[in-house]
């Protein structure tokens, strides 16, 4: 009763001496009652005093609880109610109140200066960003048909969540579904529009070309399953062929325009496939002759494109985390290890899925040491982390420890190193066993950890050591590591995707499309006319290279993690928890978005036979100001780019007919020009 | 006062506790209670007055009680229903799929897959009319926050919230039949589009589950969505339509190794795709220039579903008057409902004046005149017997009394519209004799009325001398309803005309039909030369389906009635139980009649005629309505309803059988239960 009282809070003042009054009462009661017998009063004080402490009772229970979720769920539809009856502009009044007025999306800003759809506009989505849904699964799926499994809510992550990891992975063999079980890209723009409800991926940029009129038929998402390989997406579901008659039929319909695409992270990659894949006689190509991109594309405008690899995918294969993750356990050790998925093996099971995506494998770094850097130099080396020192130390960080450069400049090249220690020294001074030829051994434990594939069961802890005792890995050798603990996967990846840099691209064995996902073993097609953009953000640390411990745990572990607490302190503040960081959009290094289109594409060089004109659009990230601008205006981050309004504005004007020096040619912020000069290549 | 409250929260709280002990315990309250309840009040108050100090405590001992009847009890009794909702949700969540007493049956596709069936055509799926989801892209302000929402199809909420904003939206321009300025409203594409109507109210959903059973996805199988408000040229002129339908079909018939396409529209998607067919094969400009063996290299079927190849009759009702059945049903059950304030007044009105502007109606409109349905004195139909449960005896051994009483039975089904009951019954010769051509020339505008608010319906500038014309005709057939609705409603019929036409071609190789207005008409196109294709007309029967309309003048000239006409829903009763609240009803499957959905397969087409000139083979499967038995069968699984035969178990076979390979004579041919066949005969018509 009391309890009930107080949550009532109709009289705060009244609630808090009311347990003690009540003992008082009944006490009182009986004095009130000897009182007001006095006054002929009596029968009344009685019988209400027994009665109010009966109720105190029965009242207590089920009836505050009923109680107080009747308030609870009244006051939710008010509120509910409240919302729907709101006008929809009004979140905007409330934020012009607050913030003072908001600048025009860039869609209306343009429409106010006449700009008028004319190019059809093709989006080509990145990794993980596009909707995947079930069209035939296990019984343990039933009633998920044609629902999204990735991408939405997730809801059937946290509802069946072995079951969901056993339908998103793929056949450890072919890379493609494993029998009895279909999982297929959401079509239409509705497949990245928003990746999961509030969180917008190309909506902005949809609703923004919308208001200059673009609508459904000049708009196409090439929504493609992103696990699978490239080619894999043709022989599985057609989906290059799909991509092909859009843009015919679309330039058919709007008159001859040619169209833009607009490919972001992965898909930039993807497109570059398709440019090679279409061209390319059948079989194997699409056989669109080889004036085929001349004809049908006026511009492609990467957004965040990992064109030379992500070094954020080798520790995704390696070990299966990233700095967030590898954050998330320095922080809280034993959350990756709870019962998530009924077991204890929550970053196992995430290895076993995304090593068997095909696509994962397409963004480890390419170009070996000539692009990312050897093991005493790298393109970037003489970064400064903390931006704001950047002019300083450029300028003069470095006399006073001529002696120490060595140790001051951070070796990127270093792409994977175990210990700290090691990261420091110069090459001569580590010893570095091979492991190579070591033997792999057997792991006794195999039986024990359930069934999690992950290939590192077939590791014993001779093979751990070997890997260990190498020290120090660059971009060529993480290719041989990867090749050691993961012999399998890289097999199946390795006939779909290359790593290298082309000597001679006139060679036939390039025609293999094996190769045409690698801009650095391809010739872009022979398209003078159309205009190559690289846009993505800058100025936010970006994962680089990474510090590896052996983990400490039994034997059903990944035998490898991220060594947390690897911290360059004062001196190096780009060493932060294992993770070395330079310039980038949080995802791509500005080496690998940049580099093409400032050096290996420039002008006509041996990979750009034609001299397609290629900019460079860069964004410096400005986080969003206030809570109310959502995810920014001018992020730069990896995603939330696709909500800039300065790369909207430039992906609007383009569409609408304008060329690459009309909106401003190139626009660099970061050290990119400096370290493509320092790279090494034959153009 | 508050034992009162006590004693019903025992009763919830403690009946499984203390049951046997609770009648006691509450005998033993009331006599507790009942006593001092009402000077309880007064004493404690009288208390209060004379205990000043004592004020406080016995206040709050008093009026917590009191507050507790009130809000807090409303309170308790939401949070009491909401926790048992969960709990039984939460029951309902966790129940085993296949409890015994609930088991589904086995989908067919399922079954089709056990024998083996896999997918080889892929299959192209053509919404009809109304189904088909619309989504917003460009608007006026009132519409804010609603761009890529549906504004058609979905859970409908903007009808409630901003109703006139909705129908602004909607509707098109009455000069082009295009979109108005600064408002662009979409189809929205891709299967999503006709899987659902409403959360819950399957359109495609079914047939596309079972297809992938057997094995189809995204790649194999494509939904032809439209904007199904416009006239079929138009879809192609605004939005490319027909040539994405083209290039789709052209595509999946490369990527799924040189397999024809089988072809499944439903309802006015028939006669769409007829379209198409034409379109496909013409010259460009006008048409997509695919040549002549277009349709033969790249269709293997067409499997119509519920095709309304002839028009149906309801669209009439609907122009006329914005009603149909269920609208004059629902006036005569609550005569003032329609005429509430749901959208200020003039519920159909705005309705009339919404639909006014869509093209694609008129193409719904009874097509092939007199000859194909019936004029003053007959009607193919006209023995047609309504009561069903009467049809099998009185066909084998009543026809000697039946043909006596000739005259009393049969049902003037051709006057498709005729004003008071009694205009439906008599003879031709009794009828009055006003010629409709001469009457509908003269007479002057009415004056707008100014203060029926701004709806346009077309209505305004008739006269009243004109609508009492109109139904001093007493009678009209389809040939002269077509006049009518040209008097009535001048200028949708200018725009709708020059994309539809309604009458029969005399020489179909006159080059006037060429023009892109005779191809969605059978009786005035041929088909494709393309003798390997199929044509299937699958429809259901055994449902009265409306076929024509008792009118009479709405009550009063008043302001809200601003539609003239009526159906007049106290009509009923003709002998054979064919007449229903003004309206004749024949077989059919409750939109489309027999006659119109059967017809051309069971004769217009049939054999190597003028309109088929190249002998394609047509079916005619019918599939008989079974209301579902229970409530867990939901929609049917064998009913023969316009939309709900999609999830007709037969029906869902033989498409699946087809798409895997099997021809028409291999799932058995004709199927046929009305009488289409005897219809079809009496029809006179130079095939």
């Amino acid at each position: 009763m009391t309890a009930l009282r107080r949550r009532k809070g109709k009289k705060p003042q009244n609630s808090e001496p009311q347990s003690e009054e009540n003992k008082e009462k009944k006490s009182n009661d009986t004095e009130e009652c000897s009182n007001s017998e006095n006054l002929n009063l009596n029968p009344s004080c009685s019988s209400s005093s027994s009665s109010s402490s009966r109720r105190r009772r029965t009242w207590s229970c089920v009836d505050s609880c009923c109680w107080f979720i009747g308030c609870i769920c009244s006051l939710w539809w008010f509120l509910l109610f409240l919302y729907n009856a709101m006008p929809a502009s009004f979140p905007q009044y409330v934020t012009e109140a607050i913030t003072g007025p908001l600048p025009d999306p860039p869609g209306v800003k343009l429409a106010k200066e006449g700009l008028q759809a004319k190019h059809p506009v093709v989006f080509v989505p990145g990794i993980v960003t596009g909707g995947l849904e079930l069209w035939e699964g296990h019984s343990c799926a039933e009633g998920l048909f044609r629902k999204r499994l990735w991408g939405g809510t997730f809801g059937e992550l946290y509802k069946r969540p072995l079951c969901w990891v056993e339908h998103m992975s793929l056949d450890n063999e072919t890379g493609l579904d494993p029998p009895g079980i279909k999982i297929r890209p959401v079509s239409g723009l509705v497949a990245a529009d928003y990746f999961a409800p509030g969180y917008f991926v190309w909506a902005v940029l949809i609703a923004n070309l919308a208001r200059i009129g673009y609508e459904d038929k000049n708009m196409y998402m090439a929504a493609y399953d992103w696990r699978i390989s490239f080619q894999n997406t043709e022989v599985r579901d057609q989906t290059l062929s799909r991509i092909k008659s859009n843009i015919e039929l679309m330039v058919a319909t709007s008159g001859g325009k040619k169209v833009v695409v607009v490919p972001h992270s992965m898909g930039v990659l993807y497109f570059l496939h398709f440019m090679k894949w279409v061209e390319a006689p059948a079989p194997m190509g699409g056989g669109g002759g080889p004036n085929w991109c001349a004809e049908h594309i006026k511009a492609v405008m990467n957004i965040g494109g990992p064109f030379l690899g992500v070094p954020k995918a080798v520790s995704g294969l390696f070990s299966a985390e990233a700095k967030d993750i590898a954050i998330a356990r320095a922080v809280a050790p034993g959350v990756l290890d709870m019962d998530v998925f009924g077991f204890f093996q929550t970053l196992q099971h995430v290895m076993r899925m995304t090593r068997s995506w095909d696509s994962t494998m397409s963004m480890i770094p390419k170009g070996g040491d000539t692009i990312w850097g050897g093991l005493d130099w790298s393109p970037e080396e003489g970064h400064a982390c903390s931006s704001k020192k950047k002019n300083i130390v450029q300028t003069s960080g470095h006399n006073k420890t001529g002696d120490l450069a060595n140790s001051v400049r951070i070796k990127y090249g270093r792409l994977l190193s175990f210990g700290k220690d090691v990261t420091d020294l110069h090459s001569s001074e580590i010893e570095m066993v091979d492991f190579r030829g070591a033997i792999k051994g057997n792991n006794l434990a195999n039986t024990t950890c359930r069934d999690v594939w992950t290939e590192y069961h077939d590791m014993g802890i001779g093979g751990v050591k070997a890997v260990a005792d190498y020290k120090v890995y660059t971009a060529n050798s993480v290719l041989d590591l990867l090749h050691f603990v993961a012999p399998k996967m890289m097999k199946r990846g390795g006939e779909h995707f290359s790593y290298g840099i082309a000597d001679d691209l006139d060679d036939k064995k390039y025609d293999h499309y094996k190769y045409w996902s690698n801009p650095l073993e391809t010739k872009l097609p022979n398209a003078p006319e159309m205009e190559i953009f690289s846009m993505y953000g800058v100025g936010i640390p970006t994962e680089r290279a990474y510090v590896y411990k052996l983990s400490s745990a039994a034997e059903c572990y990944i035998p490898f993690q991220i060594d947390t607490s690897a911290e360059g302190g004062e001196e190096g503040p780009c060493l932060k928890g294992g993770v070395y960081s330079v310039d980038g959009d949080e995802t791509v290094p500005v080496l690998s978005a940049g580099y093409m289109c400032a050096k290996g594409w420039r002008g006509k060089t041996r990979f750009n036979p034609s001299g397609i004109r290629t900019f460079i659009k860069e964004y410096r990230h400005a986080p969003p100001a206030t809570l109310l601008e959502g995810r920014g205006t001018q992020s730069g981050a990896h995603v939330d780019i696709m909500g800039n309004f300065a790369l909207i504005e430039d992906i609007i004007r383009v569409a609408a007919g304008a060329t690459g020096e009309e909106i401003g040619g190139d626009q660099v912020y970061s050290d990119i020009l400096k370290w493509s000069d320092r790279i090494k290549l034959k153009l | 006062m508050g034992s009162i409250l006590r004693f019903r929260k025992l009763c919830f709280l403690e009946p499984v506790k203390s049951s046997s002990r609770d009648e006691k315990t509450n005998s033993e309250e009331k006599k507790i209670s009942e006593s001092p309840k009402i000077d309880d009040q007064k004493t404690c108050q009288s208390a209060t007055t004379l205990l000043l100090e004592e004020k406080a405590k016995q206040k709050k001992q008093k009026k917590s009680p009191r507050e507790w009847r009130c809000i807090d009890s409303c309170c308790w009794t939401i949070g009491y229903l909401c926790t048992t909702w969960w709990l039984l949700l939460f029951l309902y969540q966790c129940l085993p799929a296949n409890l015994p007493g609930l088991r589904a049956p086995e989908p067919p596709g399922a079954r089709l897959r056990r024998e083996g069936l896999t997918p080889l055509h892929p299959v192209i799926l053509v919404p009809g009319i109304v189904t088909g989801g619309l989504e917003l892209w460009e608007g006026r302000p009132c519409s804010d926050g609603l761009f890529r929402r549906r504004l058609w199809g979905g859970s409908f909420t903007e009808i409630f919230k901003r109703p006139m904003c909705w129908l602004e939206h909607l509707s098109l321009d009455n000069e082009t039949g295009l979109d108005p300025p600064g408002i662009r409203v979409r189809a929205v594409p891709g299967l999503v589009a006709a899987d659902y109507f409403a959360p819950g109210y399957f359109v495609w959903a079914i047939l596309i589950e079972n297809l992938a059973r057997i094995g189809y996805e995204g790649k194999n199988m494509y939904m032809a969505a439209y904007d199904w408000r416009l006239s079929f040229q138009n879809t192609e002129t605004r939005d490319q339509s027909l040539s994405r339908l083209k290039s789709k079909i052209e595509l999946m018939y490369v990527t799924n190794g040189y397999k024809k396409v089988v072809v499944v529209p439903h309802s006015m998607g028939v006669i769409y795709f007829l379209h198409f067919m034409k379109w496909v094969e013409s010259p460009p400009p006008m048409g997509g220039g695919g040549g002549p063996d277009w349709c033969s290299k790249h269709i293997k079927a067409i499997m119509n579903i519920g095709p309304a190849f002839l028009g149906v009759p309801k669209t009439v009702g609907n122009i006329l008057s914005a009603e149909s059945k269920d609208v004059a049903f629902i006036r005569a059950m609550a005569p003032g409902l329609l005429d509430s304030e749901i959208l200020g007044l003039q519920t159909l009105e705005h309705v009339m004046r919404v639909s006014r502007t869509w093209d694609s109606i008129i193409s719904l409109l009874p097509k092939g005149g007199e000859t194909i349905w019936g004029n003053l004195d007959w009607s193919p139909e006209e023995d047609h017997v309504c009561a069903s449960t009467k049809k099998k005896h009185l066909k084998g051994n009543n026809t000697d009394s039946r043909r006596v009483f000739q005259e009393l039975e049969s049902t003037n089904y051709g006057r498709i519209v005729s004003f008071g009951k009694k205009a439906s019954e008599l003879h031709s010769s009794e009828l009055s004799t006003l010629n409709s051509q001469v009457s509908l020339s003269n007479g002057n505008s009415r004056v707008p009325n100014a203060s029926c608010g701004k709806v346009w319906t077309e209505y305004d500038e008739v006269s009243w001398e004109r609508i009492s014309k109109i139904v001093e005709n007493k009678a009209y057939t389809v040939e002269t309803l077509l006049d009518l609705i040209r008097l009535i409603a001048p200028k949708m019929m200018k725009r709708a005309e020059a994309h539809f036409s309604h009458g029969i071609a005399d020489n179909l190789d006159d080059p006037k039909y060429d023009h892109y207005k005779y191809w969605s008409n059978p009786l005035e196109t041929k088909l494709p030369n393309a003798p390997d294709m199929e044509i299937y007309c699958h429809y259901g029967v055994g449902i009265p389906t409306e076929r024509s309309y008792v009118y009479k003048l709405s009550p009063s000239g008043r302001c809200r009635s601003n539609i003239p006409l009526q159906i007049d829903s106290s009509a009923g009763g003709s002998q054979n139980g064919c007449l229903k609240g003004g309206v004749y009803f024949v077989d059919g499957d409750e939109t489309v009649p027999v006659l119109s959905a059967g017809f051309m397969c069971a004769k217009g087409w049939r054999g190597k005629n003028r309109f088929n000139p190249s002998g394609i083979h047509t079916y005619v499967r019918e599939y008989k309505h079974k209301a579902p038995a229970n409530l867990l069968e939901g929609r049917g699984l064998e009913s023969g309803g316009h939309v709900d035969i999609l999830g007709n178990v037969a029906l869902i076979e033989d498409v699946l059988r087809v798409a895997a390979g099997a021809s028409g004579v291999e799932i058995g041919g004709d199927r046929i239960y009305s009488d289409i066949m005897k219809m079809s005969e009496k029809i006179n018509i130079r095939v």
